[in-house]
Protein backbone atom coordinates (compact mmCIF):
# COMPACT_ATOMS: atom_id res chain seq x y z
CA UNK A 1 0.00 0.00 0.00
CA UNK A 2 1.20 3.40 -1.18
CA UNK A 3 1.35 6.28 1.53
CA UNK A 4 -1.11 9.22 1.15
CA UNK A 5 0.43 12.15 -0.41
CA UNK A 6 -1.44 15.43 0.87
CA UNK A 7 -0.75 17.53 -2.62
CA UNK A 8 -2.86 14.66 -4.43
CA UNK A 9 -5.45 14.19 -1.75
CA UNK A 10 -5.63 18.41 -1.60
CA UNK A 11 -6.36 18.33 -5.14
CA UNK A 12 -9.38 15.55 -5.37
CA UNK A 13 -10.56 17.03 -2.74
CA UNK A 14 -10.93 20.56 -4.43
CA UNK A 15 -11.55 18.69 -7.81
CA UNK A 16 -14.76 17.29 -5.99
CA UNK A 17 -16.23 19.97 -4.70
CA UNK A 18 -15.80 21.79 -8.75
CA UNK A 19 -17.82 18.77 -10.18
CA UNK A 20 -20.45 19.29 -7.40
CA UNK A 21 -21.08 22.98 -8.73
CA UNK A 22 -21.56 21.67 -12.27
CA UNK A 23 -24.70 20.24 -10.81
CA UNK A 24 -25.98 23.75 -10.23
CA UNK A 25 -24.12 25.14 -13.03
CA UNK A 26 -26.00 22.25 -14.90
CA UNK A 27 -29.30 23.72 -13.90
CA UNK A 28 -29.67 27.15 -14.58
CA UNK A 29 -27.86 26.04 -17.93
CA UNK A 30 -31.34 23.82 -18.79
CA UNK A 31 -33.15 26.97 -16.89
CA UNK A 32 -31.99 29.63 -19.50
CA UNK A 33 -33.55 27.37 -22.20
CA UNK A 34 -36.48 26.69 -20.84
CA UNK A 35 -39.70 28.95 -21.09
CA UNK A 36 -40.36 31.39 -18.05
CA UNK A 37 -42.99 29.26 -16.57
CA UNK A 38 -41.01 25.87 -16.06
CA UNK A 39 -37.78 27.42 -14.67
CA UNK A 40 -38.51 26.60 -11.14
CA UNK A 41 -39.40 22.88 -12.00
CA UNK A 42 -36.11 22.46 -14.14
CA UNK A 43 -33.83 23.67 -11.81
CA UNK A 44 -35.36 21.46 -8.98
CA UNK A 45 -34.75 17.90 -11.23
CA UNK A 46 -31.12 18.65 -11.34
CA UNK A 47 -30.51 20.21 -7.92
CA UNK A 48 -32.99 17.86 -5.64
CA UNK A 49 -30.30 14.96 -7.45
CA UNK A 50 -27.62 16.22 -5.01
CA UNK A 51 -29.58 14.64 -2.18
CA UNK A 52 -31.42 11.58 -4.02
CA UNK A 53 -28.11 10.23 -5.63
CA UNK A 54 -26.24 11.20 -2.75
CA UNK A 55 -28.04 9.50 -0.27
CA UNK A 56 -27.96 6.32 -2.99
CA UNK A 57 -24.31 6.44 -3.01
CA UNK A 58 -23.49 6.27 -0.08
CA UNK A 59 -25.62 3.26 1.13
CA UNK A 60 -25.57 1.15 -2.35
CA UNK A 61 -23.83 3.56 -5.19
CA UNK A 62 -20.64 3.50 -4.24
CA UNK A 63 -20.43 -0.41 -3.47
CA UNK A 64 -22.17 -1.48 -6.53
CA UNK A 65 -20.17 0.66 -8.34
CA UNK A 66 -16.54 0.11 -6.80
CA UNK A 67 -17.09 -2.54 -4.07
CA UNK A 68 -14.99 -6.24 -4.66
CA UNK A 69 -15.96 -7.39 -8.08
CA UNK A 70 -18.69 -9.87 -9.02
CA UNK A 71 -18.18 -11.70 -11.96
CA UNK A 72 -17.35 -8.30 -13.79
CA UNK A 73 -20.68 -6.91 -13.67
CA UNK A 74 -20.98 -5.46 -10.30
CA UNK A 75 -19.22 -4.67 -7.19
CA UNK A 76 -20.68 -6.58 -4.01
CA UNK A 77 -22.89 -4.81 -0.92
CA UNK A 78 -19.25 -5.25 0.98
CA UNK A 79 -19.00 -1.83 1.45
CA UNK A 80 -22.30 -0.89 2.02
CA UNK A 81 -22.96 2.43 4.12
CA UNK A 82 -19.21 2.97 3.62
CA UNK A 83 -17.94 0.15 5.49
CA UNK A 84 -14.45 -0.18 5.45
CA UNK A 85 -14.13 3.07 3.32
CA UNK A 86 -12.40 5.40 5.83
CA UNK A 87 -9.06 7.82 5.74
CA UNK A 88 -6.43 5.55 4.57
CA UNK A 89 -6.31 4.64 1.35
CA UNK A 90 -7.98 2.11 -0.93
CA UNK A 91 -6.01 -0.81 -1.78
CA UNK A 92 -7.37 -1.26 -5.45
CA UNK A 93 -8.50 2.52 -5.85
CA UNK A 94 -5.83 5.80 -6.14
CA UNK A 95 -3.84 4.93 -3.56
CA UNK A 96 -2.28 8.17 -2.55
CA UNK A 97 -5.47 9.65 -1.27
CA UNK A 98 -7.99 8.81 1.15
CA UNK A 99 -10.68 6.08 0.12
CA UNK A 100 -13.19 8.50 1.64
CA UNK A 101 -11.90 11.17 -0.87
CA UNK A 102 -12.05 8.76 -3.78
CA UNK A 103 -15.52 7.71 -2.92
CA UNK A 104 -16.94 11.21 -2.45
CA UNK A 105 -14.86 12.52 -5.99
CA UNK A 106 -16.89 9.67 -7.38
CA UNK A 107 -20.20 10.69 -5.64
CA UNK A 108 -20.20 13.93 -7.84
CA UNK A 109 -20.53 12.18 -10.96
CA UNK A 110 -22.82 10.02 -9.98
CA UNK A 111 -25.40 12.76 -8.96
CA UNK A 112 -24.45 14.78 -12.38
CA UNK A 113 -25.31 12.43 -14.65
CA UNK A 114 -28.88 11.41 -14.04
CA UNK A 115 -29.14 15.29 -13.51
CA UNK A 116 -28.21 15.35 -17.65
CA UNK A 117 -30.83 13.31 -18.72
CA UNK A 118 -33.76 16.04 -17.14
CA UNK A 119 -33.23 17.89 -20.31
CA UNK A 120 -34.90 15.30 -22.79
CA UNK A 121 -38.22 15.42 -20.54
CA UNK A 122 -37.91 19.34 -19.34
CA UNK A 123 -41.33 21.12 -19.08
CA UNK A 124 -43.63 18.29 -18.62
CA UNK A 125 -42.39 15.20 -16.13
CA UNK A 126 -44.39 14.53 -12.50
CA UNK A 127 -41.81 15.26 -10.36
CA UNK A 128 -42.53 12.31 -7.73
CA UNK A 129 -42.14 9.36 -10.60
CA UNK A 130 -38.89 11.72 -11.87
CA UNK A 131 -37.69 10.77 -8.56
CA UNK A 132 -38.63 7.50 -8.81
CA UNK A 133 -36.98 7.34 -11.98
CA UNK A 134 -33.94 9.02 -11.21
CA UNK A 135 -33.25 6.33 -8.31
CA UNK A 136 -33.95 3.42 -9.95
CA UNK A 137 -31.41 4.80 -13.14
CA UNK A 138 -28.91 4.85 -10.51
CA UNK A 139 -28.94 1.76 -9.11
CA UNK A 140 -29.72 -0.10 -12.73
CA UNK A 141 -27.61 1.72 -15.24
CA UNK A 142 -25.12 4.46 -14.07
CA UNK A 143 -23.55 1.53 -11.11
CA UNK A 144 -23.41 -1.14 -13.62
CA UNK A 145 -21.72 0.44 -16.08
CA UNK A 146 -19.75 2.61 -14.14
CA UNK A 147 -18.41 -0.59 -12.60
CA UNK A 148 -18.18 -2.39 -16.03
CA UNK A 149 -15.72 0.44 -17.07
CA UNK A 150 -14.03 2.22 -13.90
CA UNK A 151 -14.59 -1.09 -11.22
CA UNK A 152 -12.06 -2.98 -10.19
CA UNK A 153 -12.61 -6.24 -12.56
CA UNK A 154 -15.11 -4.90 -14.69
CA UNK A 155 -15.36 -6.11 -17.72
CA UNK A 156 -14.63 -3.80 -20.44
CA UNK A 157 -12.24 -1.79 -17.96
CA UNK A 158 -10.42 -6.29 -18.49
CA UNK A 159 -10.80 -5.99 -21.94
CA UNK A 160 -8.81 -2.71 -22.17
CA UNK A 161 -11.89 -0.35 -22.88
CA UNK A 162 -10.56 3.12 -21.93
CA UNK A 163 -12.94 6.14 -20.56
CA UNK A 164 -10.86 8.73 -18.55
CA UNK A 165 -13.20 10.87 -17.49
CA UNK A 166 -16.56 9.64 -18.34
CA UNK A 167 -17.33 9.44 -22.03
CA UNK A 168 -19.31 6.06 -21.34
CA UNK A 169 -19.80 6.06 -18.01
CA UNK A 170 -21.38 9.47 -17.64
CA UNK A 171 -22.35 11.03 -20.97
CA UNK A 172 -23.08 8.33 -23.01
CA UNK A 173 -25.53 6.54 -20.47
CA UNK A 174 -27.14 9.76 -19.80
CA UNK A 175 -27.73 10.32 -23.75
CA UNK A 176 -29.15 7.06 -24.09
CA UNK A 177 -31.19 7.53 -21.27
CA UNK A 178 -32.39 11.12 -22.84
CA UNK A 179 -33.43 8.81 -26.05
CA UNK A 180 -35.44 6.75 -24.13
CA UNK A 181 -37.09 9.29 -22.25
CA UNK A 182 -38.47 11.84 -25.22
CA UNK A 183 -39.66 8.48 -26.53
CA UNK A 184 -41.70 7.21 -23.62
CA UNK A 185 -42.92 10.53 -23.05
CA UNK A 186 -43.61 12.55 -26.41
CA UNK A 187 -43.04 15.61 -27.45
CA UNK A 188 -44.48 18.96 -25.55
CA UNK A 189 -47.75 20.42 -26.16
CA UNK A 190 -47.51 22.73 -29.23
CA UNK A 191 -43.91 21.47 -30.53
CA UNK A 192 -43.09 21.78 -33.75
CA UNK A 193 -46.38 24.42 -34.45
CA UNK A 194 -45.64 26.74 -31.06
CA UNK A 195 -42.43 28.60 -30.45
CA UNK A 196 -41.16 26.37 -27.48
CA UNK A 197 -38.10 29.16 -26.99
CA UNK A 198 -35.50 29.93 -24.82
CA UNK A 199 -36.88 32.49 -22.37
CA UNK A 200 -33.11 33.58 -20.73
CA UNK A 201 -29.76 33.09 -22.62
CA UNK A 202 -27.90 35.10 -20.10
CA UNK A 203 -28.68 32.32 -17.40
CA UNK A 204 -27.44 29.41 -19.85
CA UNK A 205 -24.48 31.27 -20.70
CA UNK A 206 -23.65 31.67 -16.76
CA UNK A 207 -24.39 27.89 -16.82
CA UNK A 208 -22.11 27.22 -19.31
CA UNK A 209 -19.12 29.00 -17.71
CA UNK A 210 -19.77 27.30 -13.92
CA UNK A 211 -20.17 23.77 -16.23
CA UNK A 212 -16.60 24.57 -17.82
CA UNK A 213 -14.93 25.41 -14.54
CA UNK A 214 -16.32 22.45 -13.14
CA UNK A 215 -15.23 20.37 -15.68
CA UNK A 216 -11.64 21.01 -15.09
CA UNK A 217 -12.13 19.01 -11.63
CA UNK A 218 -14.19 16.64 -13.54
CA UNK A 219 -11.16 16.06 -16.38
CA UNK A 220 -8.18 16.94 -14.86
CA UNK A 221 -9.10 15.38 -11.05
CA UNK A 222 -9.49 11.88 -13.16
CA UNK A 223 -6.16 11.83 -12.87
CA UNK A 224 -6.36 11.06 -9.11
CA UNK A 225 -3.14 12.72 -7.82
CA UNK A 226 -1.65 16.14 -8.44
CA UNK A 227 0.73 15.42 -11.39
CA UNK A 228 1.77 15.52 -15.07
CA UNK A 229 -1.32 13.81 -16.42
CA UNK A 230 -3.85 16.13 -14.12
CA UNK A 231 -2.17 18.97 -16.44
CA UNK A 232 -2.69 17.21 -19.70
CA UNK A 233 -6.25 16.54 -18.96
CA UNK A 234 -6.72 20.25 -17.34
CA UNK A 235 -5.24 21.36 -20.68
CA UNK A 236 -6.90 18.77 -22.94
CA UNK A 237 -10.25 19.81 -21.57
CA UNK A 238 -9.77 23.61 -21.97
CA UNK A 239 -8.80 23.40 -25.57
CA UNK A 240 -11.81 20.65 -26.65
CA UNK A 241 -13.89 23.52 -24.98
CA UNK A 242 -12.11 25.95 -27.12
CA UNK A 243 -12.63 23.71 -30.26
CA UNK A 244 -15.90 22.97 -29.92
CA UNK A 245 -17.09 26.74 -29.05
CA UNK A 246 -15.39 27.55 -32.37
CA UNK A 247 -16.68 24.64 -34.59
CA UNK A 248 -20.35 25.02 -33.90
CA UNK A 249 -20.18 28.95 -33.91
CA UNK A 250 -18.10 28.96 -37.59
CA UNK A 251 -20.81 26.00 -38.60
CA UNK A 252 -24.36 27.34 -38.01
CA UNK A 253 -22.76 30.92 -39.23
CA UNK A 254 -21.80 29.24 -42.52
CA UNK A 255 -25.20 27.31 -42.70
CA UNK A 256 -27.83 29.42 -41.04
CA UNK A 257 -25.95 32.99 -41.09
CA UNK A 258 -25.48 34.13 -37.83
CA UNK A 259 -23.21 33.14 -34.95
CA UNK A 260 -25.14 33.22 -31.83
CA UNK A 261 -24.99 33.15 -28.17
CA UNK A 262 -26.61 29.63 -27.56
CA UNK A 263 -24.70 28.06 -30.22
CA UNK A 264 -21.57 29.26 -28.68
CA UNK A 265 -23.02 27.86 -25.00
CA UNK A 266 -23.37 24.59 -26.81
CA UNK A 267 -20.37 24.51 -28.99
CA UNK A 268 -18.33 24.41 -25.66
CA UNK A 269 -20.50 21.79 -23.65
CA UNK A 270 -20.42 20.02 -27.18
CA UNK A 271 -16.50 20.54 -26.90
CA UNK A 272 -16.35 19.46 -23.38
CA UNK A 273 -18.43 16.22 -23.72
CA UNK A 274 -16.22 14.71 -26.48
CA UNK A 275 -12.94 15.57 -24.95
CA UNK A 276 -13.83 14.12 -21.25
CA UNK A 277 -13.43 10.20 -21.96
CA UNK A 278 -10.04 11.45 -24.18
CA UNK A 279 -8.77 13.92 -22.10
CA UNK A 280 -6.37 11.78 -19.73
CA UNK A 281 -5.15 9.81 -23.31
CA UNK A 282 -4.47 12.03 -25.81
CA UNK A 283 -1.96 15.28 -26.51
CA UNK A 284 -2.88 19.00 -27.28
CA UNK A 285 -3.42 18.91 -31.02
CA UNK A 286 -5.96 15.75 -30.92
CA UNK A 287 -7.90 17.38 -28.56
CA UNK A 288 -8.22 20.25 -30.30
CA UNK A 289 -9.17 17.79 -33.36
CA UNK A 290 -11.44 16.03 -30.90
CA UNK A 291 -13.17 19.26 -29.20
CA UNK A 292 -14.03 20.44 -32.65
CA UNK A 293 -15.27 16.99 -34.25
CA UNK A 294 -17.43 17.42 -31.33
CA UNK A 295 -18.70 20.84 -32.07
CA UNK A 296 -19.39 20.07 -35.46
CA UNK A 297 -21.05 16.55 -35.15
CA UNK A 298 -23.35 17.73 -32.22
CA UNK A 299 -24.33 20.37 -34.09
CA UNK A 300 -25.43 18.71 -36.83
CA UNK A 301 -27.23 15.82 -34.99
CA UNK A 302 -29.23 18.33 -32.95
CA UNK A 303 -30.08 19.92 -36.15
CA UNK A 304 -31.53 16.10 -37.11
CA UNK A 305 -34.02 15.76 -34.16
CA UNK A 306 -36.14 18.15 -35.84
CA UNK A 307 -36.58 15.60 -38.92
CA UNK A 308 -36.58 12.28 -36.31
CA UNK A 309 -39.46 13.81 -34.88
CA UNK A 310 -38.55 13.33 -31.61
CA UNK A 311 -38.87 15.70 -28.68
CA UNK A 312 -35.48 15.85 -26.66
CA UNK A 313 -36.08 18.91 -25.34
CA UNK A 314 -32.34 20.29 -24.78
CA UNK A 315 -30.67 18.11 -27.10
CA UNK A 316 -29.23 15.75 -24.00
CA UNK A 317 -29.34 13.39 -27.06
CA UNK A 318 -27.31 15.41 -29.71
CA UNK A 319 -24.73 17.08 -27.14
CA UNK A 320 -23.79 14.33 -24.50
CA UNK A 321 -24.99 11.43 -26.43
CA UNK A 322 -23.32 11.96 -29.51
CA UNK A 323 -19.86 14.02 -27.76
CA UNK A 324 -19.29 11.12 -25.23
CA UNK A 325 -20.03 8.07 -28.45
CA UNK A 326 -17.79 10.39 -30.59
CA UNK A 327 -14.59 10.87 -27.66
CA UNK A 328 -15.10 7.27 -26.82
CA UNK A 329 -14.61 6.19 -30.34
CA UNK A 330 -11.68 8.93 -30.82
CA UNK A 331 -9.57 7.93 -28.15
CA UNK A 332 -9.00 4.58 -29.99
CA UNK A 333 -7.75 6.88 -33.09
CA UNK A 334 -5.31 9.35 -31.34
CA UNK A 335 -4.59 7.65 -28.10
CA UNK A 336 -0.86 7.98 -27.06
CA UNK A 337 1.20 6.01 -24.39
CA UNK A 338 3.43 8.64 -24.78
CA UNK A 339 0.69 10.74 -22.82
CA UNK A 340 -0.28 8.68 -20.49
CA UNK A 341 1.33 5.08 -19.92
CA UNK A 342 -1.48 3.57 -17.89
CA UNK A 343 -3.17 4.03 -21.24
CA UNK A 344 -2.94 2.34 -24.82
CA UNK A 345 -1.80 3.66 -28.18
CA UNK A 346 -4.73 4.23 -30.89
CA UNK A 347 -4.73 3.72 -34.74
CA UNK A 348 -2.59 6.71 -35.29
CA UNK A 349 0.46 5.24 -33.10
CA UNK A 350 0.16 1.57 -34.32
CA UNK A 351 -2.68 0.24 -32.40
CA UNK A 352 -5.87 -0.69 -33.83
CA UNK A 353 -7.20 -3.15 -30.94
CA UNK A 354 -7.80 -0.31 -29.27
CA UNK A 355 -10.43 1.01 -31.79
CA UNK A 356 -12.32 -2.48 -32.00
CA UNK A 357 -12.06 -2.20 -28.16
CA UNK A 358 -13.93 1.33 -27.62
CA UNK A 359 -16.64 -0.02 -30.44
CA UNK A 360 -17.05 -2.65 -27.95
CA UNK A 361 -17.46 -0.25 -25.16
CA UNK A 362 -19.61 2.06 -27.10
CA UNK A 363 -22.51 -0.37 -28.28
CA UNK A 364 -22.26 -2.45 -24.77
CA UNK A 365 -23.31 0.55 -23.09
CA UNK A 366 -24.99 2.32 -25.71
CA UNK A 367 -27.49 -0.52 -26.43
CA UNK A 368 -27.83 -1.51 -22.10
CA UNK A 369 -28.40 1.79 -21.58
CA UNK A 370 -31.27 2.34 -23.79
CA UNK A 371 -32.79 -0.64 -23.09
CA UNK A 372 -32.62 -0.39 -18.89
CA UNK A 373 -34.08 3.08 -19.22
CA UNK A 374 -36.73 2.31 -21.56
CA UNK A 375 -37.84 -0.33 -19.63
CA UNK A 376 -37.82 1.98 -16.52
CA UNK A 377 -40.25 4.45 -17.63
CA UNK A 378 -42.19 2.43 -19.59
CA UNK A 379 -43.19 0.58 -16.23
CA UNK A 380 -43.19 3.75 -14.42
CA UNK A 381 -45.38 5.45 -16.68
CA UNK A 382 -47.83 2.45 -17.17
CA UNK A 383 -48.02 2.58 -13.17
CA UNK A 384 -47.36 5.95 -11.99
CA UNK A 385 -47.76 8.33 -15.08
CA UNK A 386 -44.44 9.96 -16.09
CA UNK A 387 -46.27 13.02 -17.47
CA UNK A 388 -47.92 15.72 -16.67
CA UNK A 389 -51.68 16.88 -17.43
CA UNK A 390 -52.30 18.91 -20.31
CA UNK A 391 -54.24 21.49 -17.52
CA UNK A 392 -50.54 21.69 -15.67
CA UNK A 393 -48.53 21.05 -19.13
CA UNK A 394 -50.24 24.63 -20.08
CA UNK A 395 -49.76 26.37 -16.15
CA UNK A 396 -46.33 25.59 -15.92
CA UNK A 397 -44.43 22.99 -14.10
CA UNK A 398 -43.50 26.19 -11.16
CA UNK A 399 -46.98 26.31 -10.16
CA UNK A 400 -48.64 23.32 -11.12
CA UNK A 401 -45.92 20.63 -9.43
CA UNK A 402 -44.57 23.29 -7.07
CA UNK A 403 -46.77 25.96 -6.35
CA UNK A 404 -44.18 28.91 -6.89
CA UNK A 405 -43.12 30.88 -9.25
CA UNK A 406 -39.58 32.54 -10.58
CA UNK A 407 -40.46 35.87 -11.87
CA UNK A 408 -43.18 37.60 -9.61
CA UNK A 409 -45.27 40.26 -12.06
CA UNK B 1 -62.21 64.62 -22.45
CA UNK B 2 -60.30 61.94 -24.74
CA UNK B 3 -58.17 59.41 -24.60
CA UNK B 4 -55.14 58.61 -26.60
CA UNK B 5 -53.96 55.19 -26.92
CA UNK B 6 -50.65 55.33 -28.90
CA UNK B 7 -48.88 51.94 -29.73
CA UNK B 8 -45.47 52.49 -30.52
CA UNK B 9 -41.87 51.17 -31.32
CA UNK B 10 -40.05 51.00 -28.33
CA UNK B 11 -37.08 52.99 -29.12
CA UNK B 12 -39.52 56.16 -29.62
CA UNK B 13 -40.44 56.22 -26.40
CA UNK B 14 -38.40 59.01 -25.11
CA UNK B 15 -38.76 61.01 -28.61
CA UNK B 16 -42.55 60.76 -28.20
CA UNK B 17 -42.65 61.77 -24.76
CA UNK B 18 -40.06 65.00 -25.41
CA UNK B 19 -43.00 66.32 -28.19
CA UNK B 20 -45.62 66.00 -26.14
CA UNK B 21 -44.12 67.81 -23.11
CA UNK B 22 -43.47 70.41 -25.62
CA UNK B 23 -46.81 70.64 -26.21
CA UNK B 24 -47.80 70.68 -22.44
CA UNK B 25 -48.74 67.40 -22.02
CA UNK B 26 -47.74 66.79 -18.18
CA UNK B 27 -48.54 63.07 -18.05
CA UNK B 28 -48.54 59.98 -19.35
CA UNK B 29 -48.90 56.39 -18.26
CA UNK B 30 -46.66 53.28 -20.57
CA UNK B 31 -47.03 50.06 -20.53
CA UNK B 32 -44.58 47.57 -22.32
CA UNK B 33 -47.16 45.17 -24.60
CA UNK B 34 -46.98 42.76 -27.86
CA UNK B 35 -48.89 42.27 -30.84
CA UNK B 36 -48.51 42.45 -34.62
CA UNK B 37 -50.36 44.06 -37.63
CA UNK B 38 -49.27 44.68 -41.19
CA UNK B 39 -45.48 43.94 -39.67
CA UNK B 40 -45.33 40.27 -39.49
CA UNK B 41 -42.84 38.95 -36.59
CA UNK B 42 -39.43 38.05 -36.91
CA UNK B 43 -37.47 34.77 -37.38
CA UNK B 44 -34.85 33.34 -34.26
CA UNK B 45 -32.60 30.91 -34.64
CA UNK B 46 -31.72 28.75 -31.86
CA UNK B 47 -29.45 25.52 -32.26
CA UNK B 48 -30.10 25.80 -36.18
CA UNK B 49 -33.86 25.27 -35.84
CA UNK B 50 -36.19 28.34 -37.01
CA UNK B 51 -39.00 30.10 -35.13
CA UNK B 52 -41.60 32.39 -36.53
CA UNK B 53 -42.06 34.70 -33.63
CA UNK B 54 -45.16 36.52 -34.19
CA UNK B 55 -45.75 39.24 -31.23
CA UNK B 56 -43.97 42.05 -31.69
CA UNK B 57 -42.63 44.40 -28.82
CA UNK B 58 -44.55 47.37 -28.86
CA UNK B 59 -44.81 50.33 -26.42
CA UNK B 60 -48.20 51.62 -25.45
CA UNK B 61 -48.85 54.98 -24.25
CA UNK B 62 -51.86 56.25 -22.76
CA UNK B 63 -52.73 59.84 -22.06
CA UNK B 64 -56.23 61.67 -21.14
CA UNK B 65 -56.43 65.33 -22.62
CA UNK B 66 -58.80 68.27 -23.41
CA UNK B 67 -60.51 67.84 -26.03
CA UNK B 68 -58.87 71.06 -27.75
CA UNK B 69 -55.44 69.62 -27.30
CA UNK B 70 -56.10 66.49 -29.28
CA UNK B 71 -54.71 67.37 -32.79
CA UNK B 72 -51.73 68.48 -31.34
CA UNK B 73 -51.01 65.62 -29.73
CA UNK B 74 -51.57 63.49 -32.50
CA UNK B 75 -49.46 65.20 -34.45
CA UNK B 76 -46.44 65.62 -32.04
CA UNK B 77 -46.64 61.34 -31.92
CA UNK B 78 -46.38 61.40 -34.95
CA UNK B 79 -43.48 63.55 -35.76
CA UNK B 80 -42.00 61.62 -33.21
CA UNK B 81 -42.69 57.90 -33.72
CA UNK B 82 -42.79 57.77 -37.14
CA UNK B 83 -39.93 56.38 -39.34
CA UNK B 84 -41.80 55.59 -42.16
CA UNK B 85 -41.55 51.61 -42.43
CA UNK B 86 -43.87 49.03 -41.28
CA UNK B 87 -44.27 49.19 -37.50
CA UNK B 88 -44.46 52.22 -36.72
CA UNK B 89 -47.28 51.33 -34.68
CA UNK B 90 -51.10 53.21 -34.61
CA UNK B 91 -52.85 56.13 -32.43
CA UNK B 92 -56.71 55.24 -31.14
CA UNK B 93 -58.87 58.06 -29.65
CA UNK B 94 -61.60 57.24 -27.35
CA UNK B 95 -64.10 59.19 -25.57
CA UNK B 96 -63.61 59.32 -22.03
CA UNK B 97 -66.82 59.84 -19.83
CA UNK B 98 -65.01 61.39 -16.77
CA UNK B 99 -61.78 62.02 -14.65
CA UNK B 100 -61.20 62.02 -11.03
CA UNK B 101 -58.35 62.52 -9.04
CA UNK B 102 -57.84 60.03 -6.32
CA UNK B 103 -55.97 62.32 -4.02
CA UNK B 104 -58.63 65.88 -4.17
CA UNK B 105 -61.73 64.09 -5.43
CA UNK B 106 -61.87 66.69 -8.50
CA UNK B 107 -63.14 66.19 -11.47
CA UNK B 108 -63.50 66.25 -14.82
CA UNK B 109 -60.99 68.76 -16.96
CA UNK B 110 -59.28 69.75 -13.46
CA UNK B 111 -58.69 66.12 -12.56
CA UNK B 112 -56.52 65.47 -15.73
Amino acid sequence: MEAIQSADTAFVIISAALVLLMTPGLAIFYAGMVRSKNVLGTIIQSFILISVITIEWIYLGYTMSFGPDVHGFIGDLSWFALNGVGQGPSSVYAGTIPHMVFMIFQCMFAVITPALITGAFAERMRFGPFILFSLLWAVMVYNPVCHWVWGSGGWLARLGVLDFAGGLVVHLTCGMAALASALVIGARKGYGTDPLIPHNLPLTLMGTGLLWFGWFGFNGGSALAANGLAGSAFVATHLGGMAGLAAWVITEWLYRGKPTTLGAASGAIAGLATITPASGFVGPNAAVIIGGLGGLCCYFAVSAKAKLGYDDSLDVVGIHGVGGLIGTLCIGIFASRLVNPAGANGLLYGGPQLLLNQLIGVFSVGIYAFVVSWVLLRIIDKTLCLRVSEESENLGLDLAEHSETAYSS
Amino acid sequence: MKKIEAIIKPHKLEEVKEELNEIGVSGMTVTEVKGYGRQKGHKEIYRGAEYQVDFMPKIKIEIVLEKGQVNQAVEAIIKAARTGKIGDGKIFILPVEEVVRIRTGEQGEEAI
